[in-house]
């Protein structure tokens, strides 16, 4: 691979992170327990959506094949995606919705606090701009797995199940391939595999307080950095890319 | 042509595009407009930051511009978008601040202050009372926070610190 190649591909990743959460939270629109909640989630979705047009859009330019942001989004199929296969799971329940959010906006908080001093400058600027974003992300999705774990017994007993039935995609935001050696190497990316110990502190640190057990490390799942899905990207893919590949050339 | 002498001129053009999303403020009063530079051929060029990443404001508004622009008859021009360094309620102009508590939004603190207070005094924009709780950190738009007076009960926005 070129390093023009992997540059591209490590933007698609971050990219592509973004955007599907984005899109899973937008399908709370209407639906969410409460009123503020439903503000919330739609609120966290288009601040990834706006991350993710950031993302895709510089990543277009990096390959330079004339592909745009809206290209990117709505004109790929499902191995073409590079998004880790946890954002992907489907929102479940309100204590899955937020389980899977609480281990990404960990995740992404060390992340993205990473990239805001890598050597691609753009990258950087993208970074600092969204790190102020995850900070409230992670804020709140901290609050509510505490306050459900911390709840009534039915709310703790959701809010375990939730975070058990999530444990096995942790493993995957943690694995380095060549891509992510070389964008290390070159001072553009981060080493994600260095920053389980401190993700680790600080779910553990949220799980004590939810009175959450942490579940054992049984099962784990990996693939997506060669396009390997869940059966649950290809319907959340047709809902979000139908109307641009039925109508291609529709405007606003 | 755009002189030199003509920045003013453009900054007070600038001033009269409304944010669409809270009607009582310019573009300007909300620290989004970081430069006007004028060119020696006279092309214009505005420079914007977005407020949030994801806020669908950020299109309306450099069309608005644009329009305004236009409208005052200024056509060679070119508005840019830079995300570095990143937007902060701190470039909110004092006249801002003022305009939006009038509006009945409680802007926001500035960061210096709530470091030295470990937390963000949040004053009701309708009784003033200091006596207010958090409702939930997301609101009505992106920047917005909800909040309510425990002395007049009234629901009022926040709007968040970044
Ligand atoms: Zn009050």
């Amino acid at each position: 691979m070129t390093d023009q190649k992997m540059h591209f591909d490590y933007l698609l990743r971050l990219g592509d992170n973004s955007l599907i959460l984005g899109q899973r939270l937008a399908e709370w629109c209407g639906h969410a327990p409460m009123l503020e909640e439903d503000l919330a989630l739609t609120n966290i979705g288009l601040d990834l959506l706006g991350q993710a047009r950031m993302l895709l859009a510089y990543a277009g330019e990096v390959e330079g094949k004339g592909r745009d942001e809206d290209r990117l989004a709505f004109h790929r199929d499902t191995m073409a995606w590079r998004n880790l296969l946890l954002l992907e799971q489907p929102n479940g329940d309100f204590a899955h919705t937020m389980a899977r959010q609480l281990f990404f906006d960990a995740f992404q908080y060390q992340q993205f606090a990473g990239l805001c001093s890598s050597s691609d400058e753009r990258l950087a600027g993208i970074a600092a701009k969204s790190l102020k974003e995850i900070t409230y992300h992670r804020r709140h999705s901290t609050d509510w797995v505490i306050r459900l774990g911390d709840g009534t017994e039915e709310s703790h007993e959701r809010m375990q199940r939730a975070v058990d039935s999530l444990w096995g995609y942790v493993p995957e935001m943690f694995d380095m391939d060549a891509v992510d050696d070389a964008m290390v190497a070159a001072g553009i990316g981060v080493d994600v595999a260095a920053l389980r110990g401190e993700w680790d502190r600080y779910i553990d640190e949220v799980f004590a307080e939810a009175t959450l057990s942490r579940p054992e490390d049984s099962w784990s799942v990996r693939g997506s950095r060669e396009g390997k899905h869940s059966e649950h990207l290809g319907y959340l893919l047709a809902e979000m890319q139908f109307l641009p590949r039925a109508y291609p050339d529709a405007k606003w | 042509m755009v002189s030199l002498a003509a920045k003013d001129d453009i900054a007070s053009i600038l001033a009269l595009v409304k944010d669409p999303e809270i009607p009582v403020l310019s573009v300007a009063d909300l620290g989004i407009i970081r430069r006007i530079e004028t060119g020696e051929d006279g092309h214009l060029t505005v420079v914007i930051t977005p407020t949030y990443s994801g806020c669908p404001a950020t299109e309306v508004i450099e069309a608005d511009i644009a329009n305004m622009l236009k409208l005052h008859g200024i056509t060679d021009f070119t508005i840019r978008t830079e995300i570095s360094p990143a937007w902060t309620t701190d470039w909110i102009t004092t006249e801002g601040r003022r305009k939006l508590e009038e509006y009945g939004i409680a802007p926001p603190a500035s960061k210096g202050k709530a470091a030295l207070l470990g937390h963000e005094e949040v004053i009701c924009p309708q009784c003033k009372s200091r006596n207010t709780e958090l409702v939930s950190e997301f609101g009505s738009t992106a920047c917005k926070a909800q909040y309510k007076c425990r002395d007049c009960l009234e629901p009022f926005d926040y709007f968040k610190c970044v």
